[in-house]
């Protein structure tokens, strides 16, 4: 029943794109039968996870395929159910908001290219977290990543927009490689393609550490972890703004979902996994973040945040590993619980953000943070929105990213236990690693909100901005309001998390399940003193209204200064410029500058642009001195097709060789 | 057990004005002058609470939120500190991490705050600040790790604040003594950069660009200038009341013995602040980073010591 | 020594860890006449720590006589040495590291976390006088090294090669129940030689190019 639910959604929303597509003619009604189709299949899918949530044994489905090796195996174990929580539920909302941003009546036959592909990569990503089968599993990721490429160039005629889009794509099937390698390896050693079967394999076996690596290769690629991330900043700003979100909010889970999974297979992971996971994700959050802070485009800014973000997940896993490893219970249960909360959240809050520079895009034409300013006053309910979200992926109680930030702390916390002389102490460093972690975040997001929608408007063109349609901002309000019901209530989600956490460790969950134990215990707390916390406003604010005289209005005093202009500002770049140069090692900031000259100075310029270091200053390079030698030595044959056919046939019989030798 | 808990409460509410007062009281001495009375932050709150307001038109509703969530944040953070070696109010696992995000919060919205001013001194003020206080959280979870191990993994709440400066803390004296008294210097590094006492912000200078947290206030006037003025405050009695458990942690039985020493340490700290504020100069700003910095490294230190 | 095992103890362990914080303090120190003070009181220290060190079974003499000459050199006469350099390079000098002062602190911390890791592996000749003698010896003497390299001026250069010399010297505590006279006396010997020489250097790079800058040095190149 669940998972005839589950397939009854995937193809209603596979479908949705179809019910724009007929109604070309009727571009209103066509866009909003879709977006209704959509959400109904959400809604069913939703439902079908709650429901295996709930369920004592994990649904599941096999159906035959011609495919050699291949089998339409479903299964809807507790981990799969939790990860499909925002693989339906942001699409649906960004399907919504798309009725007021990317409208079928004014954009023609883009929106209808858009929808249908927005409802191929949903339904394909619903596909890859509950398939049971390697190639199953293997066509759905690729239908999702081609998908994904489409959406991405929507507006293709820039050609930046073409650039990122292919680098994507570059990315995604290098990835792609790396997993059919994955599963090849695992296959073989399991002695079949069905994840059933791949249970229980040995992680001290030698090819284990090969598929450790192709695993992190092929899922990071996915995810954005560091060094991996380079198609990502591109990516995410290139594409509409919903899009991006659905993008940085579900798709680069799917990379999180896939090392989840694959790590399952192994018996006992070695603790060195666990480190080096634990160190990777350090290493992408606090880049990350670091570069987040060098953006002056809003949407590359966010896009960066998700690495941090995707840093901070990886930071739970990598705790979740050390926890199997040794057999802790409570720390792999802890970590694991953390990290999938903050997939969660960071799908929720991410999507948020993204469709507030959306918002930001739609009422004045740029996404230049040093342009914007004042918005806020003419466009209050997005401001206000768009703060919940800063607040929620800064990590600041009251909202759901401390919820998930203080369970990873926690985590990490527990290795304090372990006698002196053991290097897993060293996984306590993880917590001021989130504090570092979420300074930094906070400050990224004080910029970005302050410099968009505070202050003074700094360009001419923001000075006319006008509030969103509804259609924009229910969807915004919604996911606001579930940032704040998690953050309050994650005593309530707690058992779910147990569950997801007990199906991928196979320890026993009691600390985090039980309803008088010690998660539950200080989670309820943490409500309490949030809840106080809102209180506290309340009283402070109804207190200085009663009590207190009517405020006069006035300019800006700061000391006595008469005449502030509007340039006169802190800019995106001021106030993260001391940060930046601390991690002048990776963010290499480059300066243009035109001088002030003369008594009085007319003109003068400063610019400053951060190139993404692995893409632009390893990569691109390299790609161009191996294309420019391979072109070098296609000069010398390109002509002669005597020697291009003795060069496939030297290739053929060397392979023939190398079978005979070898075989 | 009620009564201590009010108790705690009480001074927590009443004597952070007191500090600033004896604070500027060292100065005073320092200087050669009779300076202010030890109780002029209490009728400077007074007289504060019954002006009116001025309200930049450049301003929106974060404005006039600033000051209100940093004091509640403040406010609720008390909640989690145990003073005194009792139990805090509100104890859990892993509470010093709200306890730290709890003033994060504050601090972002004082920060967003002054930007919505418009005005380039403030938002100098803003950037300093949220650059300040990103490297002061890492040394502060360091310190407080560091603590965790020595003396945090028993009691009714392993790990929390509570457990951390209650009645383990002088046992683990006698065990990591020496990872302490780094962790106690680190701290007091830590807690003159939060608070904005020389050498990061001096409160006193009347230049602007040289301002990290006076300068974010400038605007505000009335009840709000007020929350403002106290929540700095509370937050100077926050740390001086981590600092001073932490640096006298004797097992005295009587409760009011503790209470007392308790106090004795917090003006010790006052006391010691005043001191550093009348003997030294205010860093460079590219300088307060690697102050901070070099927080962090001391108290990684005591880890590796502790570890060992 | 009268003292009992567990004072000495304690008493070492708390001038062990004043020796690291003195290593951290000139790493992150930019003033060089506040660093030359800090590796005076560093070298006062360890003489402090050869005494405390002492084989109950040597003569008093030998016990009190090369800490008591250690003490003078390097706690006096070199420092009086650099302060009459510094006066002759002229106003007050400030030096920087070249990759910064955070990268400079973070891996002198590094050094450090490593050193008190991995020093309960390294095969010794003789039974640990004290658990954190050698981690301190190895983290000073990385800190010293990092001096070295990591600095411009002279000066900073020689007090860096000052603490390599004062973990050297702690490594030679270990060894001193074995070949008391001889390990100290030519640490000494050594200490001695390399100031003088590196003092007319100095003196030879401020004369010519009026400053003590070492990077200066590439001018003489062809």
């Amino acid at each position: 029943m669940t998972i005839q639910l589950l397939l009854v959604a995937v193809a209603a929303i596979a479908a949705s794109g179809l019910a724009a597509l007929a109604f070309t003619q009727r571009p209103r009604l066509g866009q909003r039968l879709a977006t209704t189709l959509f959400c109904a299949g959400a809604v069913a899918g939703l439902a079908a996870a709650v429901l295996a949530l709930a369920a004592p044994e994990p649904p599941a489905l096999a159906l035959p395929w011609q495919v050699p090796g291949g089998a339409f195996t479903l299964r809807l174990d507790p981990l799969s159910a939790f990860f499909l929580l925002p693989v339906f539920l942001v699409p649906a909302l960004g399907s919504i908001y798309g009725l007021g941003y990317y409208p079928q009546d004014a954009l023609g036959a883009r929106s209808v290219r858009l929808q249908l592909f927005y409802g191929l990569v949903t339904g394909a990503m619903a596909l890859v977290v509950t398939a049971a089968n390697a190639v199953l599993f293997l066509v759905a990721w690729e239908v999702m990543a081609l998908a994904g490429f489409f959406l991405i160039q929507t507006d293709h005629e820039k050609r930046e927009v073409r650039a990122a889009a292919f680098v994507y794509l570059a990315a995604t099937h290098l990835g792609t490689l790396a997993l059919i390698a994955l599963f090849s390896i695992l296959g073989s050693a399991a002695g079949s393609l069905e994840f059933a079967r791949m249970q229980g394999l040995p992680a001290t076996a030698p090819w284990a550490g090969w598929a450790f690596a192709l695993l992190l290769l092929g899922f990071g690629l996915k995810a954005g972890i560091m060094p991996l991330h380079f198609w990502l900043p591109g990516a995410h700003a290139s594409g509409p703004s919903h899009v991006s979100a659905l993008m940085s909010g579900v798709l680069i889970k799917m990379g999180v979902y896939g090392i989840l999974r694959a790590s399952s297979f192994f018996d006992a992971p070695p603790a060195s996994w666990g480190f080096v996971v634990l160190a990777l994700g350090a290493v992408s959050g606090a880049l990350g973040v670091a570069f987040a802070l060098a953006q002056h485009d809003l949407k590359r800014l966010l896009a960066y945040c998700s690495v941090e973000n995707v840093g901070i997940i990886t930071m739970g896993v990598g705790l979740a590993l050390l926890g199997r490893a040794r057999g802790e219970p409570v720390l792999a249960a802890l970590g694991l619980a953390g990290a999938l909360l903050h997939v969660l959240n960071h799908a929720v809050f991410k999507s948020l953000l993204f469709f507030g520079a959306g918002s930001i895009q739609h009422a004045t034409g740029t996404r230049a943070l040093d342009q914007l300013g004042g918005l806020g006053k003419a466009m209050r309910a997005t401001s206000l929105l768009f703060l919940v979200g800063a607040v929620a992926i800064s990590g600041l109680p009251p909202l759901n990213g401390f919820a998930s930030e203080w369970m990873i702390s926690l985590a990490s916390l527990q290795v304090l236990r372990m006698p002196a002389g053991d290097p897993m102490i060293l996984a306590v460093l993880t917590a001021p690693a989130l504090g570092l972690l979420g300074g930094l975040a906070a400050a990224c997001f004080v910029k970005v909100h302050g410099i968009a929608f505070l202050g003074s408007p700094r360009s001419e063109r923001v000075s006319h901005a006008h509030e969103s349609p509804r259609t924009m901002l229910v969807p915004m309000a919604a996911l606001a309001a579930i940032c704040g019901a998690v953050g309050l209530g994650s005593p309530l989600l707690l058992p779910t998390l147990a569950r997801a956490a007990q199906s991928w460790t196979h320890l026993p969950v009691d600390a985090l399940a039980a309803p008088d134990g010690m998660a539950a215990h200080s989670t309820l707390r943490i409500s309490l003193v949030a809840a106080g916390l809102l209180v506290l406003v309340a009283l402070l604010v109804l207190w200085r209204r009663w009590a207190g005289k009517p405020a006069r209005r006035s300019e800006t005093w700061s000391c006595g200064y008469s005449a502030p202009t509007a340039r006169m500002q802190y800019t995106g770049s001021s106030l993260s410029t001391s940060l930046v140069e601390l991690f002048s090692f990776a963010v290499f900031s480059r300066l243009e500058r035109l001088r002030p000259r003369g008594p009085f100075p007319r003109r003068a310029v400063l610019r400053t642009t951060v190139p993404e270091t692995v893409l632009d200053l390893i990569i691109l390079p390299a790609v161009n001195r191996c294309t420019g030698v391979a072109a070098r030595l296609r000069a010398l044959y390109r002509g002669y097709v005597r020697v291009q056919v003795l060069l496939v046939l030297a290739t053929l019989v060397v392979l023939l060789a190398l079978r005979f030798l070898i075989g | 057990m009620i009564l201590r808990t009010s108790l705690q409460l009480a001074i927590f509410l009443l004597l952070p004005p007191l500090l600033l007062g004896v604070i500027n009281r060292v100065k005073a001495i320092f200087a050669g002058r009779r300076g202010l009375p030890l109780l002029q932050l209490y009728f400077d709150l007074w007289k504060l609470l019954r002006k009116g307001t001025v309200i930049s038109r450049t301003t929106s509703w974060v404005f006039r939120a600033g000051p209100v969530v940093g004091l509640a944040a403040v406010l609720c953070a008390g909640l989690l500190l145990s003073t005194a070696g009792q139990p805090a109010v509100v104890a859990f696992q892993g509470d010093f991490v709200l306890f730290a995000g709890l003033l994060a919060l504050g601090r972002f919205f004082t920060a967003l705050a002054a930007l919505d001013t418009g005005s380039a001194f403030e938002g100098m003020g803003a950037a300093r600040e949220v650059t300040f206080a990103s490297l002061a959280e890492p040394a502060l979870f360091v310190c407080l790790v560091v603590i965790a191990r020595a003396g945090g993994g028993g009691g009714l709440d392993p790990f929390s604040l509570s457990s951390m400066l209650g009645p383990a803390l002088p046992g683990a004296w006698d065990q990591a003594g020496s990872a302490i008294v780094l962790v106690v210097i680190a701290l007091f590094g830590v807690a003159l950069a939060e608070n904005a006492r020389i050498p990061v912000d001096d409160p006193n200078t009347h230049l602007e660009l040289t301002m990290i947290h006076e300068v974010m206030v400038l605007d505000h006037s009335g009840p709000d200038l007020a929350f403002i003025e106290y929540g700095a405050a509370l937050k100077l009695f926050l740390f001086g009341a981590l600092l001073s458990r932490l640096a006298f942690a004797f097992a005295v039985p009587s409760f009011l013995a503790q209470e007392t020493i308790f106090l004795g340490g917090v003006l010790l700290f006052a006391v010691l602040v005043g001191l550093v504020e009348s003997l030294m100069a205010r860093l460079r700003m590219h300088r307060v980073p690697q102050l901070l910095v070099g927080a962090s490294v001391l108290s990684l230190f005591a880890l590796v010591l502790e570890l060992r | 020594m009268h003292l009992t095992p567990t004072t000495a103890s304690r008493w070492a362990d708390l001038a062990f860890i004043l020796v690291v914080v003195i290593d951290f303090y000139c790493l992150g120190s930019a003033r060089l006449n506040a660093a030359i003070r800090a590796v005076a009181a560093q070298g006062v220290l360890l003489s402090g720590l050869a005494i405390l060190f002492a084989e109950p079974d040597q003569p008093i003499g030998h016990v009190i006589a090369l800490p008591l000459i250690a003490l003078l050199v390097k706690g006096v006469a070199i420092p009086r040495l650099l302060f009459r350099a510094m006066r002759e390079a002229g106003p007050r000098q400030e030096d920087r590291p070249v990759v910064g002062f955070v990268p400079s602190l973070l891996l002198g911390a590094i050094g450090v976390a490593l050193a008190f890791a991995f020093a309960r592996s390294l095969p010794l000749p003789s039974p640990e006088r004290h658990g954190s003698l050698v981690p301190t010896a190895l983290a000073t003497a990385w800190t010293g090294l990092l001096l070295v390299i990591s600095r411009t001026k002279a000066s900073t250069q020689v007090l860096g090669f000052l603490v390599f010399e004062n973990g050297v010297f702690l490594i030679g505590l270990l060894l001193s129940g074995v070949m008391p006279l001889m390990v100290e006396a030519g640490l000494l010997l050594d200490l001695v030689a390399a100031v003088f020489v590196m003092g007319i250097v100095m003196f030879h790079i401020n004369r010519e190019f009026s400053s003590i800058d070492t990077e200066k040095l590439t001018a003489l190149k062809d």
